[in-house]
């Protein structure tokens, strides 16, 4: 079975959520370009989105609409050379809504598992549930006499632990999408001992097809992405709890989130980036990660004590955020959540005594957004360490520190097997979480 | 073409900002003004400078495509809406695609030249960011053959400029047709940077000559031989004035030295079902060129300055060998050698012309003349360029489609 073959019948399981849904789109736009192609336009294209959620898949089908829109418009050169031989098609907006439609129409919308039981590839971006994963893998397979490749969107679990527990003999792999996945180029791929070689070869086309960069991710708990994350969002945490023995609990929330994003030059800091992934999904990663690793405690008791008080931040439906760690307004944190008192208090109540406490920022620092366009990046950033590293201010030594700590855990992902190379670890971080640097570098050091 | 049995005058010129990406207070996400909205600013902006509509005799609108743009068709019934005056007053519409705006004002003089008027308003409106540029490109596209498009590309006029382009890097070189075209685009965003309305008014490009020539032509997000700097802008904006016999500038009461007087004209259309003769010629811009000049007995070394219809950077050059000033293939050079520039031997485009100041393309043949205008009447502000005592004539050649409908126009400082 070659390439196209083999996404003729394709099943998205999980296809409303959050990352679900960006997988249902870019393969609804790969298989709808090759149905397209005059070799295949007697072939027959099939793409299940398979979801428990009725409404959600309503909201998929809207969402599909919006963006195969959008990306239809960008390569309309493309489609007016692939529909050249239909005289009824003349103007772009002509040639685009016939696009849409026909991406549209591979997709059938459904609640019902059964569909998948003719798909030759599945795609799995359900809950982070190990038992749940193996249940429908396993009920998939069991039901499916095309011995289907499956595909998991888990950002921890072992493959190697999913293939032997739903005896799926090496079909299947790792293929793990960066939120949001129509979006981020980044994709994590793990495969497992015994994953087939035909799938990974199968893989790697369909990223590449994809316009994704892989990196390649041993098959362990966590992989490269989670890997640091969890750990960086540890020692934040950690940071915290020694903080608060000598300033209120808030505060130091506040000065490790500006330390992270501020003084590490990054997109947005440590508790938002929890809050934007979900304290009850980053609860859920470490307790899945946490067995696979006996020497570390990979687990906060911060983050079991905010969700038994039902703050888990994550997203709504129109992909505001929830309050979680912090409180939001337009996208920008507003307040920090007190556990003790369980309210959100005023930052801006307490942020000019934080950040006279923390000390002046080295004369060199310039914005995460600033440092993305400049061209001179690293000498930029040289500069800005160099200085960074003579200070003695508290959110200097915190910074250092934070440093510190996110290259040693880097430097240990790739000492434990799990990146193949300090350039895999910091591409992650780069290209996954948009870190302005990655966390293997010399910047404290030279 | 005969010498005019009247004399012609263009008075009271306005233009609204061309709006677009580019300048600054332009969100493509808000509520903007709309096609009315720039109708009534043009036409106030006029009328305050001559007491309002009561003397007008007839207004002329000109427009390419608010059909599609603005789901808004029968123009001729705005002018009421600038100024109750203008009620049953004789209105007309034209269109002639990017040339609209040059046969609003042909029609003026006609009216004047039949004496059924004295003072006309002619008036030039497009709103084009109603729509993405990827669909304005399929209205843009009804400037050719309709039945062309199909076989176009995807962004129809680049194409064909980009075809064009092609031909004359094969015959005279690549590298050096480029080297025009960035010297080109350098010249518009100078003269645009000293127009407050100007879409590039803006523009904050340390070296805009360099960034244009850095930009490599790619077939693959584009076209193959022109990049985005060598084509105008979508532009939302409107331009009038009035066109006057010499009663009707003392009905108004306008003194000669605010007005520009027109000698000649030219307007000629060319077949819209046919390609290119010479793909590396404007044929229809040479020949109606030849018509105006020589109708008003002149020849091309007696303009002083001369607003062209560069919607591409591949037009402009072709324009200048088309206006007679260089020999086919020689038209780049003279470009680079700084003729065409504010500073140089024949200034064009003094305000940016359809790169620099935006391309509202029912407007801008009207435009051109109201950048005539303030040259010659000294109210150019930080354009300002200086016309030599013994050359004190102007021209527009605007054009509609690819080479197909065409004014040309010759001014002339008024005595």
């Amino acid at each position: 079975m070659n390439y196209t073959d083999r996404l003729q019948n394709v099943s998205v399981l999980g296809a409303a959520g959050k990352m679900g849904s960006g997988i249902l789109l870019l393969t609804a736009v790969e298989m709808a370009d090759l149905k397209l192609l005059p070799e295949n336009k007697d072939k027959q294209f099939v793409l299940n989105a398979i979801d428990v959620s009725p409404s959600g898949l309503q909201g998929l089908m809207k969402y599909l609409k919006t963006q195969v829109l959008k990306i239809a418009e960008k390569k309309i050169s493309w489609l007016r050379e692939i529909y050249a031989s239909r005289a009824d098609l003349v103007e772009n907006g002509e040639i685009i809504e016939e696009y849409v439609f026909e991406v549209l129409s591979l997709v059938q919308p459904t609640s019902r598992i059964e569909a998948a039981y003719g798909s030759t590839v599945i795609f799995e971006a359900i809950k982070e549930d190990p038992t749940l994963k193996v249940t429908i893998f396993s009920n998939i397979d069991k039901n499916n006499s095309n011995k289907p490749w499956f595909f998991t969107n888990t950002s921890s679990i072992p493959i190697g632990n999913l293939n032997k527990d739903a005896a799926l003999e090496g079909r299947v792999i790792g293929f793990h999408f960066y939120n949001p996945p129509a979006v981020q180029k980044l994709v994590e791929l793990i495969k497992a001992d015994k994953t087939i070689p035909e799938l990974v070869e199968f893989a790697r086309q369909y990223a590449k097809k994809l316009k994704k960069v892989v990196v390649d991710s041993n098959d362990f708990a966590g992989f490269i992405g989670n890997g640091h994350f969890m750990r960086d969002a540890l020692h934040g945490i950690g940071e915290v709890e020694k903080l608060s023995e000598e300033m209120p609990f808030i505060e130091a929330v506040y000065m490790i989130n500006k330390i992270t994003q501020d003084y590490l030059v990054r997109p947005m800091g440590i508790f938002q980036l929890i809050d934007y992934v979900g304290i009850d999904v980053c609860q859920y990663i470490l307790s899945v990660m946490d067995p696979y690793f006996p020497n570390e405690e990979l687990h906060s008791k911060l983050l079991d004590i905010l969700l038994q008080n039902g703050v888990k931040g994550g997203q709504n439906a129109d992909g505001s955020q929830k309050d979680g760690f912090l409180k939001y307004e337009k996208g920008a944190p507003v307040a920090v959540f007190d556990f003790k008192d369980k309210t959100y208090h005023t930052i801006t109540a307490f942020k000019e005594n934080c950040d006279k406490r923390l000390g002046s920022m080295p004369t060199a620092f310039q914005p995460w957004k600033v440092i993305m366009k400049d061209s001179n990046k690293t000498a930029s950033l040289s500069q800005y360490f160099k200085e960074l590293k003579g200070m003695d201010s508290l959110g200097a030594k915190l910074a250092k520190t934070y440093h510190q700590r996110s290259l040693t855990i880097g430097l240990q992902l790739v000492k434990d097997g799990v990146a193949h190379s300090n350039e895999d670890v910091n591409t992650v971080m780069l290209t996954g979480f948009f870190h302005s640097f990655g966390p293997i570098n010399d910047f404290m050091t030279s | 073409m005969s010498k005019l049995r009247r004399k012609i005058y263009i008075t009271a010129g306005y233009n609204t900002i061309s709006m677009g990406t580019g300048r600054k207070e332009f969100n493509p996400k808000k509520e903007r003004a709309g096609l009315e909205d720039y109708i009534k600013e043009a036409g106030m902006g006029v009328l305050n400078q001559v007491g309002g509509g009561k003397l007008i005799d007839e207004c002329v609108i000109s427009n390419f495509m608010a059909a599609r743009y603005n789901r808004q068709a029968n123009l001729a019934a705005f002018f009421p809406m600038i100024d109750e005056s203008l009620r049953y007053k004789p209105a007309i519409r034209v269109e002639g695609a990017c040339g609209s705006g040059g046969l609003a004002i042909a029609t003026a003089i006609k009216s004047i030249l039949a004496e059924t008027a004295d003072v006309v308003l002619a008036l030039g409106v497009e709103v084009q960011n109603t729509v993405k540029a990827v669909y304005g490109a399929d209205i843009l596209a009804g400037a050719g053959w309709s039945k062309k498009r199909k076989n176009g590309h995807a962004h129809f006029f680049p194409g064909q400029f980009s075809d064009r382009a092609g031909v004359y890097y094969q015959k005279y070189g690549k590298e050096y047709a480029r080297k025009a075209y960035s010297r080109w685009f350098g010249n518009m965003i100078d003269n645009a940077r000293l127009c407050p309305t100007a879409q590039e008014h803006h523009n904050t490009m340390a070296n805009p000559a360099e960034t244009h020539f850095k930009a490599e032509p790619n077939g693959k997000f584009f076209v193959d031989h022109l990049n985005v700097f060598d084509c105008s802008k979508v532009s939302d904006g409107a331009s009038a004035i009035l066109v006057c016999s010499e009663e009707g500038l003392k009905k108004l009461g306008v003194d000669k030295k605010n007005a520009v007087e027109i000698i000649s004209f030219a307007q000629v259309a060319d077949d819209i079902t046919k390609d290119p003769e010479n793909p590396v010629e404007l044929t229809t811009v040479k020949t109606a060129v030849h018509w105006a000049l020589q109708s008003a007995s002149l020849t091309i070394n007696d303009i002083a300055t001369a607003e062209i219809h560069d919607c591409f950077t591949a037009a402009a050059v072709l324009a200048v060998e088309a206006l007679g000033l260089a020999e086919p293939g020689k038209g780049a050079q003279y470009i680079i050698d700084g003729n065409t520039a504010r500073t140089g031997s024949f200034p064009m485009n003094t305000t940016g012309g359809l790169i620099g100041w935006g391309h509202p393309v029912g407007a801008t043949g009207i435009h051109m003349a109201v950048t005539i205008l303030e040259q010659f009447t000294g109210k150019a502000g930080k354009a300002q360029i200086t016309i030599p005592a013994n050359k004190p004539y102007g021209m527009t050649v605007n054009m509609g489609g690819d080479d197909r409908t065409l004014t040309a126009i010759v001014y002339k400082k008024a005595e």
